[in-house]
């Protein structure tokens, strides 16, 4: 089905301009396709039903049905019984609303048809220009107005006002000169563009850190081709957006937690699509804290397991920035939590968050804890982002038909594993990838709503461990990797 | 029941105007009597059933819950649920429409309300010349239009 419809505003009041459209059988006097009208039959014009027999000027004859008259709405619909073109169950609705602001009419012609195959384009074309746009111009000129300005080029009739700042910020912020160590890390000098199509520019808050950063700056994911910015996780401020951004505007504060890396700098001109709008209650630290850890815990809990009431889960690192989040949402979830930590005090933390059963795993043997606590069971998913340390006695600490997500290599990659041997417990592994879960505005909304929602009602308390100053990111780096944080970190420009 | 109708053009497309004012929560972005807005309960400013919450400059404070939002149509629709003004059952539409003819926007404000009848003339003049006209000048200046 074709659809046209075009629209304009004609300079007279309503009234004038209905009264020369309002009658069916007068159309002769203003549109210039038609050089003839009458109604067969000797029915009156405003009849409905009644049925108009066009003579056209380029010839051939055309006969329209009148279905619909309303003076309450200024809108007539009529159809095509006849026609020299084919145009094909061909219904058309000439409507008027007045415009209050100035005495003048917004006069809307729309239609839906079919065509032969092939024809759809060139016959939609074809009633748009000549028969609706000449008619538009026909009734300007019978008010004594010039004719339209169709077909005007798009990049001209682009507003003026509006425009964001044509001249690009300058700021700093840490650039990675080749893959390495911390110390490859720099605070440089940068620009943030003015805002293209379908981007936003920020002013950072408050950026999150992540392990995934430092997989990043060492050149483990190829996320960055170097010299390039870190960093996939921040709040903001909006301070102008480009063409074609919906939702958002100039003064928002939003967060994010995504690709490509470029958080770690002052300012930032990105893509506003997986942008979230922030709720009043959700404050910039926060968000910076808990958009990529929480996010990963939602999908972790919910999408990539299903966590069920009564399940027992094991959590690595339940001390860190997702370990403390997924005992929290575990627990309340209804899950026996077990986790692993690295010292008493971090031990006392992850209770305190929901883990039942801190193993500290210097000093006990994780597998042997799990089964004793289980009672031999085993865990119905373990939460594995330890890596290489953990991956294969993980799979130990398994039930049958266990899941072992591996979300994570603290300690490097995992051993290649022999999969065959899985059968022993009929093990699900996974290796879920942020972005496979958070690619799309509305995957990104579905899951920060619950996240949001989680954080309101109490159920996660998120852990802001360290602050840090952007310009000593390297210093976060070095404490992260030596395990020496808790909850999030968060760097403040 | 007291209907308003205002209506203008204009100067941007429809998309751009949209952008400037689908966000139920941004009224004080673009309309000149606004001081501030927050929608309750930290629900998103595109939920429908949302309450905005917001305060006059001149200093009266208003609730308005989010009945519809459509994108396709370009258009919210509104109830009033706390005002000083003095009116019952007042819901209102805000609507955009294309103008293929110069690639501009048609914007038409609609309401609906009940109030004491000596009051209907002042109530109207004040919404649909105050409010709404109000609303449609400062777009006009943002993105231009007559």
């Amino acid at each position: 089905m074709v659809q046209v419809r075009r629209s304009t505003v004609i300079d007279a009041p309503i009234d004038a301009v209905w009264g020369l459209l309002r009658d069916f059988n007068g159309h002769d006097r203003w549109h210039p396709a038609v050089a003839e009208s009458r109604i067969e039959d000797g029915r009156r014009a405003d009849e409905i039903g009644c049925v108009r027999r066009f003579r056209l000027a380029a010839g051939g004859e055309l006969r329209e049905q009148l279905l619909r008259l309303s003076d309450r709405e200024h809108s007539l619909t009529y159809c095509i019984l006849e026609s020299p073109i084919p145009l094909i169950d061909y219904v058309a609705t000439l409507s008027l609303k007045p415009v209050t602001d100035g005495t003048r009419t917004f006069c809307e012609w729309r239609s839906s048809f079919r065509t032969p195959p092939g024809e759809e384009a060139a016959l939609a074309a074809l009633v748009g220009a000549q028969i609706y746009e000449a008619g538009f111009d026909a009734i300007k000129a019978s008010f004594g107005q010039a004719p339209g300005t169709r077909a005007r080029n798009p990049a001209a009739a682009a507003p003026r006002a509006a425009l964001p700042a044509d001249r690009a910020i300058d700021c700093n912020g840490i650039v990675v000169e080749r893959f390495g160590g911390p110390e490859v890390m720099h605070w440089e000098r940068l620009s943030a563009p003015p805002p293209g199509v379908g981007e936003v520019r920020l002013k950072h808050s408050a950026i999150g850190l992540n392990y995934i950063d430092v997989y990043t700056r060492n050149g483990y994911y190829p996320l960055i081709e170097p010299p390039g910015v870190l960093g996939m996780e921040a709040a903001g401020l909006v301070l102008d957006i480009g063409p074609g951004v919906h939702g958002i505007l100039p003064g928002d504060r939003v967060a994010y937690a995504c690709l490509p890396p470029g958080a770690y700098a002052e300012y930032r001109t990105m893509k506003a699509e997986l942008l979230v709008v922030l709720p009043e209650d959700i404050g910039d630290e926060l968000a910076a804290a808990a958009m990529l850890k929480g996010m990963s815990a939602e999908f972790l809990l919910h999408r990539v397991h299903r966590v069920r009431e009564g399940d027992a889960i094991l959590v690595h690192a339940a001390a860190g920035g997702v370990g403390l989040l997924l005992c929290q949402w575990g627990r309340a979830l209804g899950a026996t939590v077990i986790g692993t930590v690295g010292s008493v005090e971090k031990a006392r933390l992850a209770r305190a968050h929901g883990c039942a059963y801190p193993i500290l795993y210097g000093e006990e043997d994780f597998v042997e804890r799990v089964m004793e606590i289980t009672r031999g069971q085993g865990c119905a998913v373990v939460y594995d982002s330890v890596g290489r340390d953990t991956f294969l006695r993980s799979y130990e600490a398994l039930a049958v038909r266990g899941h072992l997500v591996s979300f994570g290599q603290a300690s490097g990659p995992p051993e290649p594993v022999d999969i065959a041997g899985f059968v022993l417990k009929s093990a699900l592994v996974s290796r879920p990838n942020f972005g496979h879960y958070t690619g799309t505005a509305s995957e990104v909304r579905s899951i920060t709503d619950r996240l949001f929602d989680a954080i309101r009602r109490g159920i996660l308390q998120v852990e802001i461990g360290q602050r840090y100053k952007l310009r000593e990111a390297a210093e976060a780096h070095r404490a992260l990797e030596a395990r020496r944080t808790t909850g999030s970190t968060i760097l403040l420009p | 029941m007291v209907k308003v109708y205002t209506s203008s053009v204009i100067d941007a497309p429809a998309d751009r105007v949209w952008a400037a004012i689908r966000d139920f929560n941004a009224l004080p972005n673009w309309h000149p009597v606004i001081k501030d807005s927050r929608i309750e309960g930290g629900l998103h400013a595109d939920r429908v059933g949302c309450i905005r919450n917001f305060n006059l400059k001149d200093g009266g404070n208003i609730r308005e819950q989010l009945l519809t939002l459509s994108d396709f149509d370009y258009s919210y629709t509104y109830s009033l649920l706390e005002s000083p003004l003095g009116v019952s059952n007042y819901t209102a539409t805000l609507k955009l429409t294309p103008i293929t003819d110069g690639n501009r926007s048609f914007a038409e404000w609609t309401a609906e309300f009940d109030c004491e009848p000596a009051k209907a003339r002042e109530l109207a003049e004040l919404v649909g010349n105050g409010v709404f006209q109000g609303g449609f000048d400062a777009l006009k200046r943002q993105f231009g239009g007559r």
